[in-house]
């Protein structure tokens, strides 16, 4: 732990060092131990759900997307009755990253907007959280793809 | 740096605060002070089919109740001022719509309510006999406007607060005896101390609270011991340390009689960290727990100010910091006149 700064006066420069003194910490230990928690546990869900479509008799690769689309519709039931929300306060990335937080990102706002209409709320409003992350994720996907192709060749 | 070269406490002789009316939340029912309130909502809802709907028609119910309390008929109330947290002040407008009085619409954020105060007090003192002042927020309206969707599963910054739930009413009142009297306010200034995260509202606003503060106690030569009960809006737990510091360095002691309406409002348990914020903050603590302490002698002057935030969803992701205001009023319990 680094010792407390003493301020022997406070002015519109150290004011927010100052602040940052005062402010309470997140819990990182805490957030980061919830995080892999209910993240492994989705995840290990997500693995469940695959060796059962399996068993079942779907074909491997059908099989996980389908465990991705059962996810992604669980997910948005738990959004709609008031229960992911919940979940995300302690959990963190651990909801967020799998695609469970996907899910709540697009159904979370269109819920929220739908008393502005269908077009206008619901149709627009629904990529409000998730658009920003398809957008980078396009970008980023055609940059890797061009590194590569530099270094290997298209094909 | 502030300098407190000119005076600008402003004293006032004839405004009596008459009644006070509080609507709340369910959330801040459960509250520490939810035995205080005149009426407590059991669906954040209120019946109706969106929210924002619901806190128009706590702002008719607060207007109305205020008005029943001081046992007046709505035609008597001369001006209705005051205002929300919604974009445009939609809230307190279209309420407004329901009654025949003047209307004016204030934008302090959180410090709306001790703002319509100062000028609910000038109208009372030169001409009006009645005026009621009248601010809220509600915490699903104002969650979408400057945050998340309801239902987003994030984690909240330890430094967050909690917008209140609520609407408070006050009918100011030209003379009247047996009834808590406002005698001064200081207007307040912008102060922007550069802080930009606007999960940290208090810190944002502290310097603000200080600055007038500190006006206050230079214009009148009085000190926080002269004082029964000092109060700030929505500083929240943080907020108020922060300020308990700054006005130390000042030479002023806040240690003993100073309380945060935001910190009072809710219970540790209750899982809003630094306790509640939003215009219904100060409203609502000041019309219900306060006022009534106010007018059982209990309270014999109280410094009451509201501080505000003045940033937009839009400056915040521009970049810029947090300019703040405070406005104080002080509030006398007046000698019975026999």
């Amino acid at each position: 732990m680094k010792p407390k700064t003493e301020f022997s006066e406070i002015t519109i420069e150290n004011y927010k060092d100052y602040v940052f003194e005062k402010s309470p910490r997140s819990a990182h230990w805490k957030n980061m131990f919830w995080a892999f928690l209910v993240g492994g546990l989705i995840c290990a869900f997500g693995q469940v759900l695959i060796e059962l479509y399996i068993i079942w008799g779907v074909k491997a690769e059908l099989a996980s997307s389908l465990a991705s689309a059962t996810l992604i519709a669980l997910a948005a039931i738990f959004t709609g009755v008031g229960v992911y929300d919940k979940l995300g306060r302690f959990a963190g990335a651990g909801s967020t990253v799998p695609i469970t937080g996907f899910s709540n990102a697009m159904v979370a706002p269109a819920i929220e907007f739908r008393s502005e209409g269908l077009i206008y709320g619901l149709g627009a409003k629904m990529f409000l959280i998730a658009g920003p992350v398809v957008v980078n994720g396009v970008l980023v996907s055609v940059v890797v793809a061009l590194i590569r192709s530099l270094f290997l060749g298209v094909g | 740096m502030q300098f407190y070269d000119k005076k600008q406490t402003l004293h006032f002789k004839n405004v009596s605060f008459v009644s006070g009316f509080t609507l709340a939340g369910p959330k801040e029912k459960q509250g520490k002070l939810g035995s205080t309130f005149d009426l407590t909502l059991e669906d954040d809802k209120f019946g109706e089919k969106t929210f924002e709907k619901a806190e128009r028609k706590m702002f008719e119910y607060a207007v109305s109740g205020a008005i029943a309390k001081a046992n007046l008929q709505p035609n008597d109330i001369d001006t209705i001022i005051g205002g929300d947290l919604l974009n445009q002040i939609v809230s307190v407008s279209f309420a407004a719509k329901k009654f025949k009085s003047s209307f004016l619409g204030l934008y302090n954020a959180c410090g709306t309510y001790v703002e319509s105060l100062i000028i609910g007090s000038f109208l009372t003192e030169f001409f009006n006999k009645n005026v009621l002042c009248v601010s809220g927020s509600h915490f699903s309206t104002a969650e979408r406007q400057y945050r998340y969707p309801l239902e987003l599963g994030v984690l909240r910054s330890p430094v967050t607060q909690w917008t209140a739930t609520g609407v408070g009413a006050s009918i100011l009142q030209r003379h009247s005896d047996g009834c808590p009297k406002i005698v001064s306010a200081t207007i307040g200034r912008v102060v922007d101390f550069g802080i930009m995260d606007v999960n940290n509202m208090g810190a944002a606003m502290a310097p603000a609270a200080k600055d007038t503060f500190t006006q206050y106690f230079i214009d009148t030569g009085k000190k926080p011991s002269d004082f029964d009960m000092i109060a700030t809006g929505d500083l929240g737990k943080l907020g108020k340390e922060i300020l308990i510091d700054l006005m130390e360095r000042e030479g002023y002691d806040f240690n003993n009689n100073y309380i945060d309406c935001g910190a009072e409002l809710f219970y540790e348990k209750q899982k809003t960290y630094m306790g509640g914020s939003g215009a219904a903050c100060s409203a609502l603590v000041t019309n219900g727990w306060l006022y009534n302490n106010l007018k059982k002698g209990n309270i014999k002057n109280l410094l009451l100010v509201g501080t505000g935030a003045l940033m937009s969803p839009t400056t915040s992701f521009q970049g810029e910091s947090i300019p703040a205001i405070a406005h104080l009023v002080e509030i006398e319990m007046g000698q019975k006149e026999s």
